[in-house]
């Protein structure tokens, strides 16, 4: 025990130390490389992060050279992939999925001079090791409400990929969002088990229209749950990574739409420049990280007020998680007028007060 | 025209040449597959073949890899070969090497953070068990009760996947993984971590045992009764019975064999490379290696020769998708390809091709 806690501290000064001494030379020209778990096209998440890396390529023109992998799998190939980045010159590798967070740390170990960037993960073992997420929990606040408002059967649904702490958020903020302008509102969770499966998500949005909810969330990339509600006339949803325009104006109303240009361009720039440190991102819709897509198809108030709860979150004025909260079980989560501290939303495991059923284990 | 003539015996040359002749043909077809893509081909075929192995700036690291990548599926494929000769089709061996990491890396979570030597050695035979478990499945539904072990051995690898998700997320989740899904990593633990026996070569316990498993392989196709059973099992099923071959001891057998290297597999994966339980922890090595199998004959020496070649174009193309920026469908349909083409010209291992100009059908 005693030995564990003296290298626990250990580590900790070594990060410590690194922060301080993280800044680089000015580079002439930025090898920036991406590893995708998914291909380029596939609609979600790994297209809205090759869109990002085609607008560093935009951006700096010829000071930048960049490169991809897409369809790389998690764990052993993802390590392989990441060495031949690094050995093959890259200066700065993206690694753009959670599953990426052991190898990148391992690669990282052996290319102390290659920059490593981590999407959504929270290990960040050496100095060449950065995170970066974005607060997707602030765009469920905003669908949440016109969730609330929309709901006729007061039944919403949501398609749910895994019980880890991301996805558990997005229900939470959703929820509260859309009890906070309609007390009745009950939130119907289903358990996917993937990220994308086409057929999987349309069974899920499937049994939830039969249930009776007319309102349905995801946490799943594909559009597939968009073509069942499709069918049923009055069951509206929300696209999910990308505006999934194609669904407008019904039943796709509005979207969360990841945006990882601005995070890209800066991270790259400040390797050209010389400025780049090691760090911990997770930025919002006011970074412009998370973005709302258009609103359609729902009444002028209903968008008046999911404009609104926008607006604040930007303007740092409204946060989704704002006290009095309990958690599912009745205890104190959140006194009065407090916010949930990151680390709280990090490490979340629990629902809030007022939502049916279990978190699977 | 030409016709077909089935030849009394299989060609002794042909056997060899055919899988040369087929990897020819893919490079010329993938050529212009890469070709009509607009990229070169030759440095495409190259960056595929060639890098991988002798690139100065890759080769130090990829050659080891091409141990690491060949190893589960030699292993496992292996196993395979031995039912396949014998006609026992066990299609399973995905859920088996799932299975068998399961066990093997719960053992190991069981002891951290202790250290002992019997650790690793626990672990291994866990993981074998928990391979032979899973395919005693299909396998005694078969003797009892005829079911279809090709359909049972298959889905039982869904049910597989859906207790590895279960597993990451909950009885095997690391507690200090800030409630993620996943284990611990066991290539950080090192008792029961299968690292690099020599540093720098790529060769643990996995590959080790995958080229134990060759030679056990071949010694028991060439010189055991038990290789014949097999071989006459599948080569004339009324004449093994005549020879007093129990059919369902063999499939029970087989099934066993196969399950525990699969499981063997996987546990080596999760100890070594993969290092942890992760919902996205199978990787497809169960299924790529029936291909293996096929691709080396069900031979144990051209399954070690299949095996390396698969693990090339899998490292190899990895390369060329990010050298050449070749999208990773192009490099699934090469793969695609030489299969095609290893199945095409077998034909020429059985058959005679005729040119028949004039002479009428007799």
């Amino acid at each position: 025990m005693h030995r564990r806690s003296l290298l626990t501290s250990a580590a900790a000064f070594g990060l410590g130390l690194s922060l301080a001494t993280g800044a680089f030379a000015q580079m002439d020209k930025v090898k920036a490389c991406f590893v995708y778990v998914g291909p380029i096209n596939d609609g979600g998440w790994t297209q809205q992060h090759h869109a990002g890396a085609t607008a560093v390529a935009e951006t700096y023109g010829d000071k930048v050279e960049m490169v991809y992998q897409e369809n790389v799998p998690e764990g052993a190939d993802a390590e392989r992939v990441l060495t031949q980045m690094a050995l093959s010159g890259c200066n700065i590798v993206f690694a753009t999925s959670f599953g990426f967070m052991d190898a990148t740390n391992a690669v990282a170990a052996k290319f102390p001079n290659v920059m490593f960037e981590h999407a959504t993960g929270y290990k960040r073992e050496h100095p060449n090791v950065s995170t970066y997420n974005a607060r997707f929990y602030e765009g469920r606040a905003v669908i949440g409400t016109i969730a609330g408002l929309m709901t006729k059967s007061n039944k919403i649904g949501y398609i749910a990929s895994f019980p880890i702490p991301e996805v558990i958020m997005g229900i939470n903020a959703a929820y509260l969002a859309a009890k906070k302008v309609n007390p009745d509102a009950t939130m119907n969770v289903i358990w996917a088990y993937t990220w994308y499966d086409p057929a999987k998500e349309a069974d899920a949005a499937k049994a939830m229209i039969e249930q009776g909810v007319d309102v349905i969330m995801q946490h799943t990339d594909s559009t597939a749950p968009m073509a069942e509600m499709a069918k049923t006339p009055g069951i509206i949803g929300f696209g999910q990574a990308t505006d999934m325009a194609d669904y407008k104006p019904t039943p796709r109303v509005s979207s969360i739409i990841d945006n990882w240009a601005p995070y890209y361009i800066k991270r790259v720039g400040e390797m050209l420049d010389g400025t780049y440190t090691q760090g911990d991102a997770w930025e919002g819709i006011a970074g412009g990280e998370v973005q709302i897509g258009e609103i359609t198809g729902v009444p002028d108030d209903v968008k008046a007020a999911a404009e609104a709860v926008r607006d604040g979150i930007a303007a740092g004025t409204l946060h989704p998680f704002t006290g009095p909260i309990n958690k599912q079980d009745g205890s104190a989560w959140l006194a009065e007028g407090q916010t949930a501290p990151d680390g709280d939303l990090l490490g979340m495991n629990f629902y809030v007060e007022g939502i049916a059923g279990d978190i699977p284990k | 025209m030409f016709t077909l003539e089935k030849r009394p015996n299989p060609s002794r040359f042909w056997t060899v040449a055919t899988p040369v002749l087929a990897v020819v043909l893919t490079m010329i077809a993938g050529g212009i597959m890469f070709a009509m893509l607009g990229k070169d081909p030759v440095a495409a075929i190259r960056t595929i073949f060639w890098d991988p192995l002798f690139d100065p700036q890759f080769a130090s690291y990829s050659r080891p890899q091409l141990l690491v990548k060949a190893g589960p599926l030699i292993l496992i494929a292996i196993g395979l070969s031995l039912g396949f000769r014998a006609g026992i089709w066990n299609i399973g061996a995905e859920g088996q090497y799932i299975m068998g990491a399961i066990f093997g890396a719960a053992v190991g979570l069981a002891f951290y953070p202790d250290e002992h030597w019997f650790i690793l050695p626990l672990m291994v035979l866990a993981g074998a068990f928990g391979g032979w478990l899973w395919a005693m499945i299909p396998a005694i539904l078969r003797t009892r009760f005829r079911t279809n072990e090709i359909l049972v051995s298959l889905l039982l690898v869904y049910v597989a996947q859906s207790i590895l998700s279960s597993m990451a997320l909950g009885a095997l989740r690391n507690p200090e993984g800030g409630g993620f899904p996943g284990s611990r990593n066991l290539s950080q633990y090192p008792a029961a971590a299968n690292l690099e026996l020599v540093a720098g070569t790529g060769m643990h316990w996995g590959v080790v045992a995958a080229f134990m498993a060759v030679i056990a392989a071949y010694v028991l196709l060439q010189r055991h009764i038990l290789g014949f059973h097999i071989r006459l099992a599948g080569q004339a099923p009324r004449a093994a019975r005549f020879a007093g071959v129990n059919p369902d001891r063999l499939v029970l057998l087989c099934f066993g064999v196969s399950g525990a290297l699969a499981g063997l597999a996987g546990l080596f994966e999760v100890a070594g490379p993969a290092g942890q339980i992760s919902i996205d922890f199978a990787s497809g090595y169960g299924f790529t290696a029936i291909i293996v199998a096929f691709l080396g004959r069900l031979n144990p020496i051209g399954i070690l020769l299949a095996g390396l070649l698969m693990a090339l174009t899998y490292i190899g193309g990895e390369l060329a998708q990010f050298m050449l920026g070749l999208p990773s469908a192009a490099i699934q349909a090469f793969q695609g390809m030489l299969l095609f083409f290893l199945l095409a010209v077998d034909l020429l291992t059985n058959y005679r091709i005729r040119w028949a100009f004039g002479r009428a059908a007799g």
